[in-house]
């Protein structure tokens, strides 16, 4: 089952409300995915030169600022940070790739869930309502946000299979439905695209062949239309990038999907129940996604 | 006319005090407000009452309807007057997949759009959309008749038995076993009264009629000897 959410917003006069307007979409979606839920927001993107990651560590209380402190000591630059529960945002002044070789040398119990200019990632075990208040969604402002709650059906219930998933700098996705082919499509990704994965997870292949598309020079439209042909299953993706997001169901488009727009937001989500609640959604236009089409939003 | 407010009675409280008016009520109008697009809303009514409510609604309303009118006055979600035995739904916008699923009796009428599949497995009811439908409508349709006043999607009536499709627009393409019929003067009257029934206006005279080639679902003859 799972529900998927996405809120984008066009007003910038709405942004500091952006978790706030989230919330309720996520929670919404409780009866379809009550084992884990997880969300990723688009803010305050970091200058040049700097890099954002999200990084994960089971235990709440672990030394975040020990670490922080090691890494600006050791590669000599300014490093900031911010603790959500059991997740932590560092903005290093930095190369990612510097970052992430140095994170996995000194510290390879930690989980990069999340990098990138702007993206910030949190996902756990547990009622969406719960991990919400364990990250204070209701406190984030952004410019957009997706989010999933999770039905496990093809793994196990855990935080690392947990959605959003992202492969790749500031992409991400959240899925309803599942792929049959994803087994050999990672090997493929492995083998050919040089992508790492976390998971056994479905979705987790799917945000890794998009990061391959996109690395090859795909914009994010083309990368789309090249799923289309490329994973096999029933699916409803909810996909969000630095600037903007989309959404794409695959040709059958048995997984549910509805999209309102107002002049100030486009929220998308796998029941209305999610939408009725945002300021103006009694007079939104709202429409079912057509099979395979690709719905994208951007900011100019 | 009794008012529920959904959002703080809830759809449990709706849908037991509509169900457990008797067949004779006197309280034959009902309004139910902010349903924000709750799940089965006024499903499984028994008595000749009307229902209207105001807003969007989630999966199923007001399936199983016997006898009574439901309004829904914004847009439908999927499922919408799944296997209805008599009486009338009516959605004033849009409609999600599989509208009038399994239905036996009564009448449909979406004023906008379906999506896929609507009709499917449709035994008897008549289902009248405004505008236009999406594919794998008509699937494995059995018995009544699907009036599309606009375009119909892929596979149009795939695997239809004995179910009557109309189309006012355009077809993209045929399921397995869709033929084109002639529209034969008692058609057009059919039609006509279909529409009038549904209070919807649409030029009869455009519109052309598909059903079952009866090639998948009939025994031949000519196989017998393979049992």
């Amino acid at each position: 089952m799972c529900g998927i959410v996405g809120l984008f917003l066009k007003n910038p006069d709405l942004e500091p409300d952006l978790g706030k307007q989230f919330l309720p979409m996520l929670i919404g979606m409780s009866n379809r995915g009550p084992d884990s839920a997880g969300f990723a927001i688009y803010r305050d993107p970091v200058s040049e030169g700097s890099i954002k990651l999200t990084l994960q560590h089971p235990d709440d209380d672990f030394g975040w600022n020990h670490v922080a402190h090691e890494l600006s000591e050791d590669l000599g630059v300014e490093v900031k940070t911010e603790v959500r529960s059991s997740h932590a945002i560092l903005v290093v002044a930095a190369p990612l790739e510097t970052v992430r070789h140095w994170i996995g040398h000194h510290h390879p119990e930690l989980r990069i869930v999340g990098m990138g200019e702007s993206i910030e990632l949190f996902k756990e075990k547990g009622l969406p309502a719960d991990v919400a208040e364990r990250f204070s969604l209701a406190d984030f402002s952004g410019t957009h946000a997706i989010g999933h709650t999770r039905m496990a059906t093809e793994s196990a219930i855990t935080t690392e299979h947990s959605h959003p998933f992202s492969t790749g700098r500031d992409l991400c996705l959240v899925q309803n439905g599942s792929l049959s082919n994803h087994n050999r499509l990672r090997r493929w990704l492995q083998r050919h695209g040089g992508i790492e994965f976390q998971t056994d997870n479905d979705t987790e292949v799917a945000a890794g062949y998009l990061a391959h598309r996109m690395g090859e020079g795909a914009s994010l439209t083309e990368a789309l239309e090249a799923g289309l042909k490329d994973l096999d299953g029933f699916y409803t993706f909810t996909v969000g990038t630095k600037d903007g997001f989309a959404v794409v169901r695959d040709g059958f488009a048995c997984k549910p999907a509805v999209l309102a727009e107002t002049d100030d937001w486009v929220a998308m989500a796998s029941e209305f129940r999610s939408i009725a609640h945002l300021p103006g959604a009694d007079t939104a236009k709202i429409w079912e996604p057509a099979p395979a089409t690709i719905y994208n939003w951007s900011r100019a | 006319m009794p008012t529920i407010d959904i959002a703080k009675d809830g759809v449990r409280e709706l849908n037991q005090r509509l169900q457990s008016l008797a067949v004779n009520t006197n309280e034959t109008s009902w309004e139910a407000i902010n349903p924000h697009g709750a799940h089965a809303v006024a499903v499984g009514l028994m008595a000749p009452i009307l229902v209207e409510i105001k807003g969007h609604v989630g999966y199923y309303c007001a399936g199983m309807n016997k006898e009574a009118t439901v309004i829904v006055e914004g847009h439908a979600s999927q499922g919408v007057g799944e296997n209805i035995m008599s009486g009338m739904v009516r959605v004033k916008g849009n409609a999600s997949m599989a509208t009038g699923a399994s239905g036996h009796g009564g009448m449909v009428v979406v004023e906008g759009d379906t999506s896929s599949r609507c009709g499917i497995s449709m035994k008897g009811v008549d289902i009248v959309v405004g505008g236009s439908v999406g594919h794998m409508s008509g699937f494995m349709a059995q018995a009544g008749n699907l009036v599309i006043c606009g375009d119909a999607g892929a596979d149009l009536g795939d695997s239809i038995y004995e179910a009557v499709i109309y189309v006012g627009g355009d077809v993209k393409n045929l399921g397995s076993d869709c033929i084109e019929k002639d529209m034969t003067p008692e058609h057009v009257a059919k039609l006509t009264e279909l529409l009038d029934r549904a209070e919807i206006k649409a030029d009869v005279t455009k519109f052309r009629r598909f059903g079952s080639a009866r090639k998948l679902y009939n025994f031949k003859i000519d196989n017998a000897a393979a049992y």
